[in-house]
């Protein structure tokens, strides 16, 4: 690759890349890279968009965020405000505060950035979480994308660390409010909970610290770990190769899309600056978070209605949910169910989601490399648990504003808790229940397609009079689309190589047949056959 | 690769044979038919208007062009926007349009960039799709065979697995190392506090005034009508040099009038309010927001974050939301001078739970 330079003495006239990158090659080795990912085809899909809006305003925000520091000071020393915002001249205040202030009041063009970088943090975090229902529903978490599933939820975590971290930083009475919530939460922790809080806050909350250790947090620790696993997780999916949806031509050993260079990089790097702008655009036109409203913390005021940042809603709305009473002295010590079901409920239902591709391997048996997206009817089950999930984590959200439904819809509080409740305790069931019929339904939909072909909307008279339809059949590369999936059936049980049936083995059975046991399997060539000989 | 001895390959009527063969592994309980339709092969590549029609292509070409151009205005004019509005003291609307015009600038500027490239992309760059062989993202069986190998050798030289002694003691002393750094963590919160101690007092005492929050201004008596609440801390609070905020977390107290017959007070507790009035804490029990709307005809406390409703008439009970116990009462009466004060600290600790309160 990089022998052209010692072999060819003749002057022959070469273009300025060729020059240029012969010159970093011979310095880097980098052809390689180049040569290997160049043209590289990307499948296509307006779902895969999810992860780059995700990347895309993770860079905005590390861009607006530094220019930040430059500005905001994480000191809760006691100041009197001075800046332009009239109405808290005097005030006493932290600088954390009064810094955030002056970056939106006395720092041209310091509002927009601060805007974007909010803006940006919410559509972080939203893009995440689509980006994972994107994963989850068309299974591309299998094999052998387990492992880059659990980098992807760790990065969601990470995530909502850093926006809670960054939306404590201000100071105002918000996130005051907020990290009062983390206190409470905190101290409720059996056995550890009181030191914890303690030593978070250095002494009682909310103390002098808080908000410099949190920015430690915020633009040190987190995003590194951020930067981090986000290279990681966007190597393997180089490495892997993306997922692609069935199609005509495509197969689970090839890989078909755009080249890299040129088409892929002019889409997916128009498309960075086209979610930049969108995220511009929104700061330029709406105001988020205005703190100088808030005033700063106080520990004794708040007022009613106000929200956390739609990422932590989840959280808040658990905490609300609890019905009254689950608090009790045993053993000389305060139980506080009404803050550990919550924490549990919510730990258990992240471990359910960062375990889940490994449940469904291990049920299925299946140690094959799958690249060929499934589309979401396909696998019915699978389908059906997301919906529940989905189910419970709406609720739970909703359950944040609920004194803002109640207000809004003239209910009474106590009702809409109490509806929310039983949302949250049943609608993932009937969620489930329901998913799981519409997806049968759609796929015996299309096999009555395959077999019998599409309604053409023509209508033509018999010679007998009757009325019918005519059946378009499909051609072979739509019908490709809808045959080329996979279906599995319920493990039956067998004892093994000792004569023993495992417990394992066992849950195994029992997990496969709740899976798999209304299982529409793709028309084959056979049945295709049979039905058109059964009409003519 | 069917190591799993529980995996259905022996059971399921799965062929693989339509697999590529450096694809194996087990199907587990896939399905896979025999008579399963082929792949047909790619469609034929069909042309854009812009591949056919050469006045298309020029269009497009402008369109990219006019577009890229149209960003460096928006650069341009985000500039100028910076130095064209100002942001002027006392003056939101100043700062408004600062923003919004640098912001649509900025807008244009990027987006002209986005829908360009975009545009670019999908109409005028070649649209043939490449195709990628997959190659099993395991490597071959040898070379992971000649990974084990290494370790294992490594192990021989070493003697790690052999050398118990060695190998328990580093392993020993690999646990104890972080210890001391975890110890410096206590670091976190002064040495000589305890937290159980200070979230088991206020500033509360025998004869400190209730005043206003935030003023500072002593109460008396006869301020405070039927029916109305005060928003109170003690009597100093706001002088202090230090920990203003800690304190003032613990000892806000919401003052309430009532009609004294409807207050159903237990016997120990009748010479704790004054005439009707009552004094509660204002932090709420379940994590610590504060209790701050009072509904004067139903006499219940809300609060803002969970929706805890606490019923002053009887003593602050929790009659709904997720809180457990009753907001702690303040026992009150009145100085010489009319003033309302404390008769003492609080009986228990205030606000959130925590394991060591009994
Ligand atoms: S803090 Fe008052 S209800 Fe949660």
């Amino acid at each position: 690759m990089s022998t052209a330079s010692t072999r060819s003495p003749a002057p022959v006239k070469r273009s300025f890349t060729a020059e240029a990158s012969e010159y970093v090659n011979d310095r880097t080795g980098l052809a390689i890279a180049i040569k290997g990912l160049g043209r590289k085809a990307f499948p296509d899909h307006w779902s895969f968009l999810l992860g780059e809006v995700a990347l895309f305003s993770f860079i905005v925000i590390l861009v607006s965020g530094t220019f930040l520091t430059f500005f905001f000071q994480a000191s809760m020393a006691e100041v009197h405000y001075d800046g332009s915002y009239v109405p808290l001249k005097g005030v006493e205040m932290s600088v954390a505060m009064a810094s955030t202030l002056d970056i939106s009041f006395d720092i041209r063009g310091g509002l927009f950035v601060r805007q974007m970088h909010h803006w940006a943090a919410l559509l972080f975090v939203a893009a995440i979480g689509l980006h994972m229902l994107r994963v989850f529903f068309t299974g591309a978490f299998r094999k052998p994308r387990e492992i880059n599933w659990v980098f992807g939820f760790t990065l969601f975590v990470l995530a909502l660390g850093e926006g809670f971290t960054g939306y404590s930083l201000p100071d105002d009475l918000l996130s005051g409010n907020g990290l009062r919530i983390i206190d409470g939460l905190v101290k409720g922790i059996p056995l550890i909970g009181t030191w914890t809080s303690f030593l978070l806050f250095g002494g009682e909350f909310p103390g002098t610290v808080i908000v410099g250790r949190l920015y430690a947090l915020h633009i040190l620790l987190l995003p590194a770990l951020l930067v981090a696993l986000i290279g990681i997780h966007v190597v393997y999916v180089f490495i892997h190769k993306h997922t692609q949806f069935a199609g005509p031509g495509r197969e689970p050993t090839n890989s078909v899309g755009p080249p890299i260079l040129p088409i892929y990089a002019a889409k997916a790097g128009g498309f960075m600056f086209i979610i930049w702008g969108v995220i511009s655009l929104i700061a330029a036109l709406f105001t988020i978070n205005p703190i100088w409203n808030y005033g700063p913390y106080d520990p004794s005021p708040v007022s009613a209605g106000t929200q956390p940042d739609w990422y932590i809603g989840f959280a808040d709305g658990a905490l609300r949910l609890i019905p009254p009473g689950w608090e009790f002295v045993l053993f000389d010590r305060t139980w506080s169910f009404n803050i550990l079901v919550p924490l549990v409920v919510i730990g258990i239902f992240l471990l359910l989601v960062v375990a889940y591709p490994f449940i469904e391997a291990w049920v299925k048996g299946d140690t094959r490399e799958h690249h060929i997206a499934d589309r979401p009817r396909n696998a019915p089950t699978r389908t059906a648990i997301g919906a529940a999930g989905v189910t419970f984590y709406a609720a739970l959200w909703a359950a944040a504003s609920s004194d803002i439904l109640a207000t809004h819809f003239s209910l009474t509080m106590e009702g809409v808790i109490y509806a929310l409740q039983a949302i949250t305790v049943l609608g993932p069931f009937i969620a489930y229940f329901i998913t799981k019929r519409v997806c049968i339904a759609l796929q015996k939909k299309d096999r009555e397609v395959v077999l019998h072909g599409y309604e053409s909307g023509r209508i033509v008279k018999l010679p007998g009079g009757e009325f019918i339809e005519v059946h378009q059949p499909l051609d072979e590369y739509d019908r490709w689309r809808l045959v080329s999936y996979e279906s599995y059936q319920p493990l039956m049980l067998r004892p093994n190589a000792r004569g023993k049936i495992t417990i394992g083995q066992r849950v195994r059975a029992s997990l496969s047949r709740w899976f798999f046991e209304d299982r529409i399997a793709p028309v084959t060539q056979g049945e295709l056959e049979a039905s058109h000989s059964a009409h003519h | 690769m069917a190591q799993d001895d529980h995996s259905g390959a022996e059971l399921a009527a799965a062929d693989s044979s339509h697999a590529a063969p450096e694809f194996a592994g087990s199907t587990g309980t896939a399905v896979v038919p025999y008579d399963a339709f082929e792949n047909p092969g790619f469609e034929p590549h069909r042309p854009r208007v812009t591949d056919q029609d050469p006045r298309r292509e020029k269009r497009a070409q402008r369109t990219v062009y006019t577009l890229f151009y149209l960003s460096v205005l928006g650069s341009v004019w985000a500039v100028a926007a910076y130095m064209l509005f100002p942001m002027e003291s006392n003056n939101v609307d100043a700062v408004r349009l600062n923003n919004m015009f640098i912001g649509f600038g900025a807008t244009l500027a990027l987006l002209g960039i986005g829908f360009g490239a975009v545009h670019w992309g999908k109409s005028l760059m070649t649209s043939a799709e490449s195709i990628d062989t997959r190659h099993p993202i395991s490597t071959s069986e040898a070379t992971q065979r000649g990974a084990v190998e290494v370790f294992r050798q490594a192990d021989e030289e070493s003697g790690f697995s052999r050398r118990t002694v060695i190998r328990n003691s580093l392993i020993g002393a690999l646990l104890a190392f972080p210890l001391p750094a975890v110890v410096l963590f206590r670091g976190f919160a002064p040495q000589d506090e305890l937290p159980v101690e200070l979230l088991s007092h206020t500033m509360w005492k025998k004869g400190t005034r209730l005043a206003l929050d935030p003023s500072g201004v002593a109460i008396k008596a006869s301020d405070v009508t039927i029916g109305s609440a005060f928003h109170v801390i003690p009597e100093g609070l706001t002088d202090l040099e230090h920990g203003k905020l800690e304190e003032k977390a613990k000892a806000a107290v919401l003052l309430m009038r009532l009609e004294p017959d409807e207050l159903n007070q237990t016997p120990e507790r009748e010479s704790w309010s004054y005439e009707g009035i009552v004094a509660y804490s204002k932090i709420c029990t379940h994590v610590g927001c504060p209790v701050a709307l009072y509904e004067q005809h139903t006499h219940h406390l809300l609060c803002p974050c969970h929706q805890s409703q606490f019923d002053v008439a009887n003593h602050c009970k929790v009659i709904f939301g997720p809180a457990k116990r009753p907001l702690p009462q303040l026992p009150i009466a009145v100085d010489d001078e009319g003033y309302l004060i404390a008769q003492s600290d609080f009986t228990e600790p205030v606000g959130p739970s925590f394991w060591e309160r009994n």
